[in-house]
């Protein structure tokens, strides 16, 4: 058991993402998400989670695939970042899964369309191929040049 | 034991006593021969040392033994008062705060003051060779305090009312016994009313606590110096009463005294005893029945003097409570959330149009807004917080300037928000530094000028509805505005032209720009690249303005203006597009609205015209990026004006919705800084909207 990874699942324009459970706080739908001027292209805005103001980052647009007008399905996981918190918007939430450790790879070196410093390591089980993200990089925003 | 858990109320305590003992070192200054002054700085030295001992802070306690020695040798006239002693004293003082500032920062405080001991030594010794050494103060203090508490066990007397007495009786009556004890606490002990708890709680286990000496809320309030009485029936036998107390940590051995007989005494003569007593007055001596075992009067008051003649503590003034700061804000943020659901509730209300749920909800927000009032004043520190340093920074900086100021507080009682105080105090010590240096003449140029050689500096605090005004005014010589002048346009801060057409006060707001500074020469006190403008954004950060008045020759004065709380604003909601977005009321001057006719255009930069003056305008919906929604316009311009200082801004919104309470949420730090926004609030339906920076569009 010690040797299993707990990850929850999610997709991104039909590709399959996951996130180590540890840093995931919860998985709400979506809410009214306020724009905020002037912030970085990669964040959608702010939410009202109970009472906290928090902001939401597009995966989508964080890994620069093409934008969706978000559906019935799209949840934002809030992730808790060295102790703040963030919402990541997905297209959807399928399921939280268990990988054993041996069964995680490196990731590829190189990438046709996603920076490949976004991800720790590609998780196998069964045929399907989840990609496990790296959120201390995907949330390291650099100030707009 | 361990004492770390005790460590932050030492650090807190040790810094009061530090305040302490800078303010009455600056009252010995001006009055040496006061020797209530001398009592009072013998005290904290003393507190300090017994607290530094407990804690193990062995530096501490040798340095303010030390500084006892020499104040006992002033009390005593052996020494007089010079002020090379109160410099020196000056300077244990802060050595004393360099340590507590070491331990605060995880050392150990053992700091190098073998120069200062030996200092303070000579300095007694110079002064009387024959006096003794090392420790006469404390000896006698001990002997003093141990000569009192032998007497005090001797005559020791309690009174009982009716009641007590009754309730005494029947016990008696039921076979329990009944005690007198005297508990004495280690006058080292830190948390004296923590001890007293534990010794009611034992107690209680034991028997029933009847009467406490002094009261137990006294007790609680440390009201007490280090021992108290407690009449305790019990079924017990003494010895279980004296282990329940000694097993206590800094319970000392206590006096118990069987006091049964008196009330069995009491018990054949009852009636009449009663009645003759009554009769007497309305209170009752135990004693008056001649028992060898009971105690006689309550001489605790004097018997206190005695004690601590030299050291009597002052009864405190009001009934405090600590409160952890964290604790604070999470009350405040709750009732932030309350006011939040409350605005929603309304809205609820409101389109349900039932009396009685509007009734209900009047009242909700009666008691939510009083609630908020309250939990507001709770966060409230008194300015003094911030003020008390500055008196000993006045000195010494006056007199590494050569300069004579005498520094006048006023208001020192005013509150304000915990927030603001932490924040406000760094620029203060700018404003002063800037009047000590550049304001305040030499004495010799003062006296040329007809001025008195004393240059008086007055920091001063007020309220102003809801906000706080502090000023800092010295009688100096005034702002140049031809140098500032020339300097601005040296500066390349304005040109030449610009320059002549600027009246007084347009010059006077130069002195805020970044880059400008008018010291000639860079002393070791201001003209550290700090300016003006540094304090001048610290200040807007907290949403406050800053003004300069000065008369050439006559003086300067900066005027502070602060909200009394950051948290809880009132705001006007707007719409621009689709998008909600709250101004802070503090800076709307009013609102208008124009005809598109009658805006005009200067050099690329719209204006209109309102009463005879012309106002710039800036679309809020290019600042803040908003998308077009295609929402079709009203005819007329919605138009806020906005001021900072004189200067008026027309900001052009959509709608306005009205004005609302907003409790200011942070955006976090992965979103940064984000320029033109402040913060963000949630709105009653659920919504965050963004609270615009009116400070940052000038």
């Amino acid at each position: 058991m010690e040797n299993d990874i707990q990850l929850v699942a999610c997709t991104v324009e039909n590709e399959e993402y996951a996130i180590d459970i540890r840093s995931v706080q919860e998985i709400i739908r979506l809410l009214d998400i306020t724009r905020v001027p002037h912030s970085s292209p990669y964040i959608s805005g702010v939410i009202n989670l109970r009472g906290m103001v928090i902001p939401v980052m597009d995966v989508r647009k964080r890994f620069g695939l093409p934008e969706k007008t978000p559906d019935e399905t799209a949840r934002i996981v809030i992730i808790n970042c060295n102790g703040a918190l963030v919402g990541m918007l997905v297209d959807s939430v399928s399921e939280v899964i268990r990988i054993p450790r041996e069964n995680i790879e490196q990731p590829p070196s190189c990438s046709s369309n996603v920076n490949t410093d976004f991800f720790t390591g590609i998780g196998k089980l069964g045929n399907r191929l989840l990609i496990i993200l790296n959120l201390d990089n995907i949330f390291e925003i650099r100030p707009e040049s | 034991m361990d004492m770390t858990q005790y460590l932050s109320m030492f650090l807190e305590e040790s810094r009061e006593h530090l305040q302490k003992l800078n303010e009455a070192l600056l009252d010995l200054e001006s009055s040496p021969d006061n020797k209530s002054i001398l009592d009072e700085i013998f005290r904290s030295a003393h507190t300090l040392k017994g607290m530094s001992a407990t804690m193990g802070f062995s530096r501490i306690a040798e340095l303010t033994h030390d500084m006892e020695n020499i104040l006992h040798k002033l009390r005593n006239d052996e020494i007089k008062t010079s002020p090379g002693i109160v410099d020196l004293l000056f300077k244990c003082v802060d050595a004393l705060d360099s340590m507590v500032t070491d331990i605060a920062n995880g050392g150990s405080g053992g700091l190098a003051i073998n120069d200062l001991l030996a200092e303070l030594k000579a300095g007694g010794l110079s002064a009387s060779p024959e006096a003794p050494g090392s420790g006469s103060a404390t000896d006698t203090l001990a002997e003093e305090s141990g000569a009192a508490r032998s007497q005090a066990a001797v005559v020791t007397t309690v009174e009982f009312n009716e009641y007590e007495k009754n309730l005494i009786k029947q016990a008696v009556d039921q076979g329990f016994q009944c005690y007198h004890l005297v508990v004495n606490i280690d006058p080292r002990c830190i948390m004296k009313s923590a001890r007293a708890f534990m010794v009611f709680k034992n107690m209680e286990e034991i028997g029933e606590i009847v009467k406490s000496i002094p009261s137990v809320q006294d007790i609680e309030e440390e009201k007490f110096e280090t021992s108290f009485d407690l009449i305790v029936i019990s079924r017990e036998p003494e010895e279980t009463l004296r282990k329940g107390l000694v097993s206590i940590t800094e319970v000392t051995e206590p006096e118990i005294k069987l006091i049964t007989g008196a009330f069995k005494s009491l018990q054949g003569t009852a009636l009449q005893e009663t009645a003759a007593l009554e009769t007497e007055g309305n209170r009752e001596e135990v004693a008056a029945t001649g028992e060898p075992v009971k105690t006689v009067t309550d001489v605790r008051p004097d018997d206190r003097q005695n004690i601590h003649s030299p050291v009597v503590s002052k009864p405190r003034k009001s009934q405090t409570v600590r409160v952890d700061a964290a604790r604070l804000d999470s009350l405040m943020n709750l009732v932030g959330e309350l006011v939040i659901n409350k605005t929603r509730l309304e809205q609820i209300g409101r389109s349900f149009q039932l009396p009685e749920l509007s009734e209900t909800l009047e009242q909700m927000d009666r008691i939510t807004s009083d609630l908020q009032n309250v939990v507001m004043r709770v966060r409230m520190v008194p300015i003094d917080n911030v003020f008390s340093r500055f008196p000993r920074m006045v000195r010494d900086l006056a007199r590494d300037l050569g300069k004579e100021i005498d520094l006048i507080i006023e208001g020192k009682e005013t509150e304000l928000d915990r927030t603001v105080i932490d924040e406000i105090g760094d620029p203060l010590v700018h404003l002063l530094r800037n009047s000590i240096d550049h304001g305040i003449e030499e004495p010799a140029v003062r006296v040329a000028a007809g001025k008195k050689e004393h240059g008086t500096v007055v920091l001063s605090a007020r309220h102003e509805g809801n906000n706080v005004v502090i000023e800092v005014e010295d009688d100096g010589r005034g702002l140049d505005l031809d140098k500032i002048k020339h300097k601005a346009v040296e500066k390349g801060l304005i040109l030449s032209e610009e320059a002549d057409e600027l009246d007084q006060s347009s010059l006077l707001r130069l002195i805020l720009l970044p880059g400008f500074s008018t010291a000639e020469k860079v002393t070791d006190l201001s003209g550290r690249g700090v300016g003006l403008d540094a304090v001048k954004n610290k200040i807007e950060s907290l949403s406050g303005s800053l003004h300069v008045e000065s008369t050439p020759g006559t003086g300067t004065k900066f005027k502070i203006q602060l909200p009394l709380t950051l948290a809880i604003i009132q705001a006007l909601l707007v719409l621009i597009e689709k998008e909600t977005y709250a101004i802070p009321l503090s800076f709307i001057a009013e609102t208008t609205s124009v005809l598109p006719a009658q805006i005009n255009k200067i050099q690329e930069q719209e204006v209109i015209l309102i009463r005879g003056d012309v106002l710039p305008l800036i679309r809020l919906n290019e600042v803040l990026q908003v998308p077009r929604a295609n929402i079709p316009k009203e005819e007329e311009i919605n138009i806020v004006v906005v001021r900072k200082g004189e200067k008026r801004v027309g900001l052009i919104v959509d709608t306005l919705i009205g004005q609302q309470e907003i409790v200011i949420k942070p955006l976090g730090k992965i979103l940064g800084n984000i320029p033109v926004i402040a913060g963000a609030t949630i709105l009653g339906n659920g919504q965050v909207s963004l609270i615009i920076d009116v400070a940052s569009l000038f």
